[in-house]
């Protein structure tokens, strides 16, 4: 027996719906067909009346939410992709994410969004949202990079009574599987070390911490040890963790699979540039995709984001310095 | 459920039969079989695999309706903003299916040059805006155009068009741009495919009007319904239509009912559409309705028809062994800027 990545997103859906009885799914294709990548497959055959295929009304949708959860309720909305989510953003950053700081209700919704390239999708099916969302006050931002994080990390946005944009990476939905869902991991905000190491550390997150992990086993070949810090949640961003572990290596790499203006890597480059100068043996660096739009061709779209062997390179660079 | 509709649909009558409409009738039809042909062959080299990365979207059983509103336009006159199941339209709009082949494929010779994929194609300055995939966003662009035109007074009698689905309608964007579009009194024609369904959800979660036509004159428009499985009276309706917007009619909405005879894309197998539609009359193939026409009016005879086939496949075929020969992209040569001003593009900043 063993589970995927997506299947774990199901099974969290599944045991948020049977453990509480305020929480509904609300999404495009989500009930009879199960999802676009049918990450709702079942549970409206298993919750009759709880799990609904909505309007394509982005804006809408996360509205209702929003109106919804003031009355009690626990609403998980799926985006058919993030890229979409642009088109309900302004009830994201203005409703969800103010309404507790403005009226001391708060918002307990959880927002879906199938994140990250795959190739072939093109500018409009792989975009990643994290920072976009992050950047706005009032909202909570996980990016689960295994089966474990992507059961419990779900199951834990939906207890939470925040806003929370749960960032699941679509190329991990497949590929990657554990043998089963594990013990419950670290709370939110927590980052996890994902590989220990003493020479340099990549701070990462989402798909791009086994991208960074095989990099990591490839510089292991010329004997380097590279630390691996998963973020698991970008906002808030484990600041600690983080110290810590580029005060045992010196060294640092930020790397992301978004756009390269601002961003999580620039706030990690930013944190650690400023509370742990003194930690730093060399300059930090920072990997993310190219500055254009995410390409269709697979040739492109390779080389727009970063891959083990940049990363390796990139590496590489930093421990020469 | 409400399923009386206040709407007329629109017919065809013999007398309706000019010899125009005879020859605009049987270009329309070639335009559809070139169509089905093509995504036919999109649809096989998808199941093949390798070959197309990414998903492949067809409008099988949508020719008749996409066809019949393209074929009016006049390319490098009218802009013209087509979105998933618009391959007839753009064929009859004049865009060589090379182009659609080269943007499925990725060759870097296509309009797209590998950067973007499938339906997400056009050539913007001949007037073929090119799609994003957010659905109802491009309705606001065919009338920024036109706005543009008119401001300039090279509007003339110019007009836009664009279509979208039943699902696409529950966009606030649709609607933004459609009550823009009226209260600029722009001309546009908007056509509705409502093919029952998006991806999989019945129309029934889509809107609560009995007909989505009835909706015009809630913006202030002119609508018609259509059957979209009958060729003869989709050119009948967009025809005048036309006429009206060019004539300074203000928008005019369009819907026709039909069926999507495909997957959503080709990784559906769309099984969650029951028997009972898929016997219904608004389940026809409008390709085969056509070419029944044509025969019954004795306008073409059956080994003309098959000889048209012939013709229209090794067409198809020559189109795709020229662009497999053609170079994909290669990320070396490849320009990474996203601006026209190269003098502000940013370095790279992590070496
Ligand atoms: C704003 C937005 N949300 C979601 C999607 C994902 N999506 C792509 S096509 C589609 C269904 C479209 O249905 P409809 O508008 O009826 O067109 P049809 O596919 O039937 O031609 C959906 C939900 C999208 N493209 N844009
Ligand atoms: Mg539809």
């Amino acid at each position: 027996m063993s589970i995927t990545y997506l299947e774990a997103i199901r099974e969290a859906q599944y045991e948020a719906l049977r453990h509480d009885p305020a929480v509904f799914l609300y999404g495009q294709d989500i009930a009879t067909f199960g999802g676009a990548f049918k990450a709702t497959k079942n549970l409206s055959k298993e919750f009759p009346g709880r799990v609904f295929d909505s309007p394509i009304s982005e804006d809408a949708m996360i509205g209702m939410a929003v109106g919804a959860a003031v009355e009690g309720a626990r609403p998980i909305i799926e985006m058919q992709f993030a890229d979409f989510s642009s088109v309900g953003f302004n009830q994201i950053i203005n409703q969800a994410a103010t309404l507790y700081w403005r009226t001391n209700v708060p918002c307990p919704i959880t927002i879906r969004m199938p994140s990250g390239g795959t190739a072939g999708s093109g500018p409009f099916h792989s975009q990643s949202m994290e920072a976009i969302y992050a950047h706005y006050p009032g909202l909570v931002i996980v990016t689960p990079a295994t089966v474990e994080d992507a059961y419990w990390m779900l199951l834990d946005s939906v207890t939470l009574n925040d806003p929370v944009i749960y960032c699941e990476h679509k190329f991990l939905y497949y590929h990657l599987k554990a043998d089963q869902i594990g013990e419950r991991g670290l709370p939110i905000g927590k980052a996890r070390i994902a590989r220990p190491g003493r020479h340099a550390t990549i701070v990462t997150y989402s798909a791009m911490v086994h991208e960074a992990l095989r990099a990591a086993e490839e510089l292991q070949l010329d004997g380097y040890q590279i630390e691996v810090v998963d973020l698991r949640s970008v906002k808030p961003m484990d600041t600690d963790t983080i110290l810590a572990s580029v005060a045992r290596t010196g060294r640092l790499l930020a790397l992301g699979e978004a756009f390269p203006w601002g961003g999580v890597t620039a706030e990690i480059i930013a944190r650690v540039s400023s509370e742990g100068f003194h930690l730093l043996d060399a300059p930090p660096m920072r990997l993310n995709s190219k500055d254009t739009p995410i390409p269709y061709h697979p040739n492109l779209w390779k080389s727009h984001r970063p891959t083990t062997a940049t990363i390796a390179a990139a590496l590489r660079r930093l421990l020469r310095y | 459920m409400f399923n009386v509709s206040l709407a007329e649909t629109t017919t065809c009558s013999e007398t309706d039969l000019t010899v125009d409409f005879r020859d605009q009738f049987l270009l329309t039809y070639q335009h559809m079989l070139l169509s089905r042909v093509l995504e036919e062959k999109l649809g096989s080299l998808y199941r093949a695999g390798g070959r197309i990365v990414g998903g492949v979207y067809l409008g099988k059983g949508q020719e008749a309706f996409s066809a019949a509103l393209g074929v009016q336009l006049r390319k490098g006159r009218d802009i013209y903003g087509p979105l998933i199941r618009d391959q007839a339209g753009r064929i009859a709009f004049g865009e060589p299916i090379i182009d659609t082949v080269r943007t499925y494929l990725g060759a870097v010779t296509g309009p797209m040059r590998g950067r973007d994929g499938n339906i997400h194609r056009g050539r913007p300055k001949e007037g073929h805006l090119a799609m994003i995939s957010h659905l109802g966003s491009l309705l606001a662009v065919v009338a920024g155009g036109l706005f543009a035109r008119r401001l300039a007074g090279t509007l003339k009698d110019s007009i836009g068009a664009t279509s979208i689905g039943d699902g696409g309608t529950s966009t606030g964007a649709f609607h933004e741009g459609l009550n823009m579009a009226a209260v600029e009194k722009l001309p546009i024609i908007v056509s509705i495919a409502n093919n029952q369904y998006a991806y999989s959800t019945p129309n029934t979660r889509q809107y609560a009007c009995a007909n989505l036509v009835d909706r015009a004159a809630g913006y202030g428009v002119e609508g018609v319904a259509v059957d979209a499985t009958d060729l003869a009276a989709c050119l009948k309706v967009f025809r005048a239509a036309v006429a009206r917007a060019r004539a300074g009619g203000g928008p005019q909405m369009i819907v026709g009912s039909l069926l999507r005879l495909a997957g959503h894309g080709e990784h559906d197998d769309a099984s969650y559409v029951p028997d009972k539609a898929r016997k219904d009359p608004a389940a026809r193939d409008c390709l085969a309705v056509a070419e029944q026409f044509t025969l019954d009016h004795g306008w073409m005879n059956e080994a003309e028809v098959r000889e048209l086939h012939e013709e229209v496949r090794r067409n198809v075929d020559q189109t795709f062994s020229k662009v497999s020969k053609e170079p994909t992209p290669d990320p070396f040569k490849e320009n990474w800027q996203a601006l026209s001003s190269a003098d502000l593009v940013e370095g790279q900043h992590e070496a």
